[in-house]
């Protein structure tokens, strides 16, 4: 076996580091949150060492950090191959990489190891507050760091695509990382007027997720698609635009479904519900545009997990963002289902079928290519990662479920009845003990997945293209 | 997709919806920017208020609470708690006890730490409180429970 790299450009190895890292966090979160789960029923499990809001804070902002790691790694990898040209800088991109990695690591040892006021005064939070917001509880000094690494990175693969070929995929990948940039400034703005503060806020959150990630993901799968279809690139990018399209149409009006109940105007209850309501549409396009080119594909790629991961990711974002997304936007369902576990369930399945699956459909393609695998993984690691992926998405999909019957059954004895008969919110946690431990469970088996998806990228044996070859002269042959 | 769909019309409806909705949002968010200082009765939104809401910030309460329906769901909802817990009548006795006697010594219950605080803090933290309950939320939530 050769392990000559099949790189078009050199520099598109320094997506490696940031897809390695990537993946540690993952695991991270993945521990994170079992131990999360099991305090939902176990209340005093790792107290005080570990209280909830700690491994809360580390569970989701792991989330926030490895996705970010995984983006920078898929536009280090695309974009030159993209652009036809070499990266702009690569040592830039480590030097990023490291400035990241560390300031990351930093933050997650500040969260463990001392108490998050202490850590606010030793940041100097009171200079300028904007701790303490959910997802946005990183000390200000850090935020300005990621600014700084946004920055850089914009810049070098800005450069990138200045020089090279422009096509649609870049150009569409680099709006929604300078959306992505620009979005988070919002971060540092944290007015005293709470209404403010948290509308505001949903823009870093919302208008991520909802808005310049699915630009991110909806090109980073573009990409992939061309490359183990060899579908034509113009019916490529009319999908392209078609998705991101309806995306943002939908997506930006459908802010409105997080200003129902935060002492926002009564307007938005029917513009956030009919907007959001659409808000499937350009996943269920998704669905449609992977599943179409798969099936009208021109050639047989080796690489058959990355074509799976691909087809999955669009089917899981489909359900967790756009069905389990639909199930409590409307207004009037919502005024029940607010914070509760249904909120949990949606979010779960979203982000692992949105954003968690296209970075590892990116790596699945990407990293045999960089390890200097030939096109794809051996067809023994390749069975390994596709088992990886049906465990981890089908505990995921159990995770939701068993979340979604919590939060029925939370919305029932808790927010149905009338003022009196209702049951307070300790109490109803307490019926839902064997949602949680069947969340567990399936959380358990998640992380079973990810051990046999780790040990994919071990697994030794005949290159798959190498194999394909042989296999088609011994037919030849006959 | 018919032939007569082309790339160019994609990418056309792409920018202009795009545009559309930027400037409506725009637009919205200017009115509704311009009535937050009524709908969350601003006027009552003393420097304790403010403090209140730093403690709050720098204690990482939403880590495990919700707040107007918004944080984590491991804990009760304190958007109205000043309503559930006495409101004008002795809530700021309650917290103060309350916050003092965490964590519960209950084997196996949800544990809030104790953060120790200060009495100033504390009622700041309780003046931030109350003036969130009165934020005008279209009637949310459903019922005192949160």
């Amino acid at each position: 076996m050769t392990n000559t790299s099949t790189l078009k450009f050199a520099s598109q190895s320094v997506a490696k580091p940031y897809f390695v890292f990537a993946l540690i966090l993952f695991a991270g979160q993945i521990l994170f949150g079992l131990i999360m789960g099991l305090q939902y029923i176990i209340g005093d499990f790792l107290f005080p060492a570990i209280p909830f809001n700690v491994a809360r804070m580390v569970h989701t902002n792991l989330l926030i950090v490895w996705l970010l790691f995984g983006f920078m790694g898929a536009a280090y990898y695309l974009v030159p191959e993209e652009a036809d040209v070499e990266l702009h800088s690569p040592l830039l991109a480590w030097i990023l990489f490291w400035v990241f990695a560390v300031a990351g690591t930093l933050t997650v040892l500040g969260y463990l190891l001392v108490p998050y006021a202490t850590l606010a005064s030793i940041t100097g939070n009171d200079l300028l507050p904007t701790m303490g917001r959910e997802f946005l509880e990183q000390p200000t000094i850090i935020k300005v760091g990621i600014v700084i690494v946004a920055l850089g990175f914009l810049y070098n693969v800005g450069m990138t695509v200045l020089k090279g070929r422009k096509t649609v995929i870049n150009m569409v990948l680099m709006t929604g990382l300078v959306g992505l940039a620009v979005m988070f400034l919002f971060a540092f703005y944290n007015p005293e007027n709470l209404v403010l503060d948290k509308f505001y806020w949903w823009w870093v959150v919302h208008l991520w997720v909802e808005g310049v990630w699915e630009l991110i993901l909806g090109a980073i799968l573009a990409f992939v698609l061309i490359k183990v279809t060899g579908v034509d690139r113009e019916v490529i990018e009319k999908w392209l635009y078609v998705i991101i399209g309806l995306a943002l149409i939908t997506g930006i009006i459908g802010t409105g479904h997080h200003y129902y109940w935060i002492g926002t105007p009564s307007y938005w209850q029917p513009l956030g519900s009919i907007f959001s309501a659409l808000e499937p549409l350009p996943f269920f396009a998704m669905v449609l545009f992977a599943f179409n080119a798969i099936n009208h594909r021109r050639k047989e790629h080796p690489n058959q997990a990355a074509a799976l991961w691909a087809m999955g990711t669009s089917v899981m974002a489909f359900l967790g963002a756009g069905v389990w997304g639909f199930l409590h936007t409307l207004s009037p369902v919502n005024y029940y289902t607010h914070g509760s576990q249904i909120t949990a369930a949606h979010g779960h399945m979203a982000f692992y079928g949105a954003y968690a699956m296209i970075v590892l459909t990116i790596i699945s393609y990407a990293m045999p290519i960089i390890r200097g695998q030939g096109q794809a993984a051996p067809n023994r690691a390749q069975v390994t990662e596709m088992w990886g992926f049906w465990l981890m998405t089908v505990s995921m999909v159990f995770i939701t479920l068993f979340l979604t019957a919590a939060g029925v059954v939370q919305v029932w004895l808790q927010r149905l009845p009338e003022s009196g008969a209702a049951l307070s919110f300790m109490n109803t946690q307490q019926q839902l003990n064997i949602f949680y431990w069947a969340r567990e469970l399936a959380g358990v088996i998640f992380l079973i997945g990810l051990v046999v998806y780790f040990a994919s990228f071990f697994v030794k044996g005949e290159a798959a293209d190498v194999a394909a070859m042989k296999a088609a002269r011994a037919r030849a042959q006959i | 997709m018919a032939e007569k769909f082309t790339k160019g019309a994609a990418r056309n409806i792409y920018y202009g919806g795009s545009l559309f909705c930027i400037l409506l949002f725009l637009a919205l968010t200017f009115h509704t920017t311009r009535e937050a200082p009524q709908t969350s009765h601003e006027e009552n939104l003393t420097e304790a208020v403010a403090r209140g809401k730093l403690v709050w910030e720098e204690n990482n309460c939403i880590g495990c609470h919700t707040l107007l329906g918004e944080g984590a769901y491991y804990a009760p909802e304190l958007g109205n708690v000043y309503v559930r817990r006495g409101g004008d009548a002795s809530f700021k006795q309650y917290f103060a006890a309350w916050m003092k006697i965490q964590p519960l010594p209950a084997p196996g219950r949800r544990k809030m730490p104790q953060f120790n605080l200060t009495d100033q803090q504390v009622d700041d933290l309780a003046e931030f409180l109350k003036w969130t309950s009165e934020i005008n939320t279209q009637d949310w939530p459903p019922n005192v429970e949160g």
